[in-house]
């Protein structure tokens, strides 16, 4: 196969989080919070904030371009890019964003950023309380079906149902994320350890998701820098290759009352198949996923739809000894994701992708060299990213 | 934690499956809707219908997904379906639902109108198990209080 236009062009080079907080627990606002996260991403990679020419968000990011662009002093800027779709569908449809337009020559210096203060602005997990509804949500809100645990729920079932999914394939997933949580001094669950125990204990929300299935709510800010490969090889660290970038849906996902063609899905079906073919590996050249984990069964769905698991093996394979790193057959989330070091909409599991690929993981595989990112599933529409190492 | 304490909303108001408070339906400004709303006020189950593919669609769109014809009729359909998925809710994230956990909400197919799909609410006790594929039947539930008046579907095992 040729090569594509996408993959192995541009590198992930800048990493940047701010210190990550329980939901309203940050001393800073969330604007202050994004310029911290950018900064750092800066002096990681070692280029001069003012050089950064390009924005790239998603999920209705409120920190703006132009506000940031300001206040950083930026000489001239060229790209101000949002990905449409709430969630963090869009995490990884940022970087190819980003990506894109290095590879079109529309910029240099990319920054990929997302910032949440959950405190200071609303929050994700509660239905909305108005009088009246004429939109879509009509056809669901008045059965008490609105938030996001209660829309995906009803995919998960279906799916567990078609599949004959067992509720401990979805322990797993939280049980890894915990794990791993354990050994991140930065990971807001660290020191809190999660048992079976506690889990099969805890209460549910929705079923099938126990508390535990649910992802946090957080504070904080993420950042990573985006250069050609070429110029990453200048900078300081060790750039993570973006291989492959892509994002999309499957036909009519989100058709109102829950009508997808596709029902049972975290809509990857599309999106995985051409991710494979931009970076030219498959699924058995992945040594590492990161799976964005809104609910667990979302998780189950993103690593089938990835290939990484067959639909009818998932009781089997979904175990916390095949999701541990660094030995684990598939070791999955591994600075503890979104249930375990923070919410930030899953730009944090492509930051710890990069990190794995430079050996700075708090849970590090030896050597790994193709990092597979499933960003928020089960909305529309959705991304996923494979990195690589620089060779 | 027992169905009796939690519950308290189930167990004496037999008029409607959940309490007042939630958000109350209306029709698309644009009118798309509108057909719907009256017909189940009237308790006839409507969907809408493209003569041209012979084929249900639903929710309402402005014109047929697959031919792209517009301003599609609604047809009355049999008011019964087959539980698709199900899901028991715990938590309640509206002030309005605090009394009324647990409750069943259902993902119906109707497979006399090609198998679209409604979202709705399992009349019974939420406790009971489902199972995939089991029969219902609508149960047209009237809010005559609310200003202005509206109707929902609901859905109860046909066997009952
Ligand atoms: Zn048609």
């Amino acid at each position: 196969m040729s090569d594509h236009p996408m993959r192995g062009r541009t590198a992930i080079s800048g990493l940047g989080e701010t210190k990550y907080y329980k939901r309203a627990a940050a001393p800073d606002g969330e604007f202050k919070m994004c310029l911290e996260a950018i900064l750092l991403a800066c002096e990681d990679a070692g280029v001069d904030p003012r050089d950064i020419d390009g924005f790239a968000s998603y999920s209705n990011e409120r920190s703006s371009p132009d506000r940031l662009a300001a206040a950083l002093g930026i000489k001239e800027m060229r790209l101000s890019n949002m990905f449409w779709g709430g969630g963090g569908g869009g995490g990884s449809g940022a970087l190819a964003n980003a990506v894109s337009a290095i590879i079109s020559g529309q910029c240099e210096v990319v920054v990929v950023y997302r910032s949440l203060a959950q405190g200071q602005f609303g929050r994700f997990g509660q239905g909305a309380v108005v009088n009246e509804i004429n939109n879509d949500g009509k056809w669901t809100a008045p059965f008490g079906l609105m938030s996001p645990a209660q829309s995906f729920a009803m995919r998960v079932r279906r799916f567990m149902h078609e599949n004959g999914v067992q509720q401990e394939a979805l322990r797993a997933i939280s049980m890894a994320s915990y794990f791993h949580a354990q050994q991140n001094p930065r990971a807001v669950m660290h020191g809190r350890e999660l048992t079976e125990e506690i889990y099969d204990q805890s209460r549910w929300i929705v079923e099938p998701f126990h508390l535990f299935d649910c992802c946090m709510e957080n504070d904080g800010a993420a950042a990573m820098i985006v250069t050609s490969v070429e110029r990453a090889r200048d900078l300081k660290p060790e750039p993570a290759v973006v291989l492959a970038a892509a994002q999309g849906s499957t036909p009519r996902n989100q058709a109102a009352a829950h009508n997808a063609d596709l029902y049972a899905t975290s809509n990857f079906q599309h999106v995985a198949k051409r991710l494979y073919e931009i970076a030219g590996v498959g699924p058995e050249d992945v040594d590492v996923a990161q799976v964005y984990e809104n609910f667990t069964g979302g998780v189950m769905m993103s690593i089938v739809e990835h290939g990484l698991c067959a639909p009818d093996e998932v009781n089997e394979f979904f175990t916390l000894e095949n999701f541990k790193a660094p030995d684990g057959k598939m070791p999955i989330n591994t600075s503890g994701g979104n249930l375990a070091e923070c919410y930030m909409h899953g730009l944090e599991l492509i930051i710890e992708a990069a990190r794995q690929l430079r050996g700075q993981s708090p849970n590090q595989l030896a050597n790994p060299e193709v990092a597979l990112v499933a960003s928020g599933p089960m909305v529309t529409p959705v991304s996923s990213c494979i990195l690589g190492v620089d060779r | 934690m027992t169905t009796g304490e939690l519950s308290q909303w189930h167990a004496t108001n037999p008029d409607t499956y959940l309490p007042p408070g939630l958000a109350e339906p209306r029709p698309w400004q644009d009118g798309l809707d509108i057909p719907y709303w009256e017909a189940i006020e009237r308790d006839e189950l409507v969907v809408q219908y493209c003569d041209d593919c012979k084929a249900h669609q639903w929710g309402p769109e402005w014109l047929c997904h697959r031919c792209h014809k517009f301003d599609l009729e609604y047809v009355k359909v049999e008011p019964k379906g087959k539980i698709y998925s199900w899901e028991r809710v715990w938590h309640p994230v509206h002030p309005a639902l605090q009394t009324s956990c647990p409750y069943m909400v259902v993902l119906v197919e109707l497979p006399g109108a090609d198998n679209v799909r409604m979202v709705g609410n399992l009349i019974g006790d939420p406790m009971r198990p489902v199972t995939i594929g089991e029969e219902v039947e609508a149960v047209f539930e009237h809010h005559k209080d609310a200003d202005p008046p509206y109707t929902l579907v609901q859905w109860q095992r046909t066997r009952d």
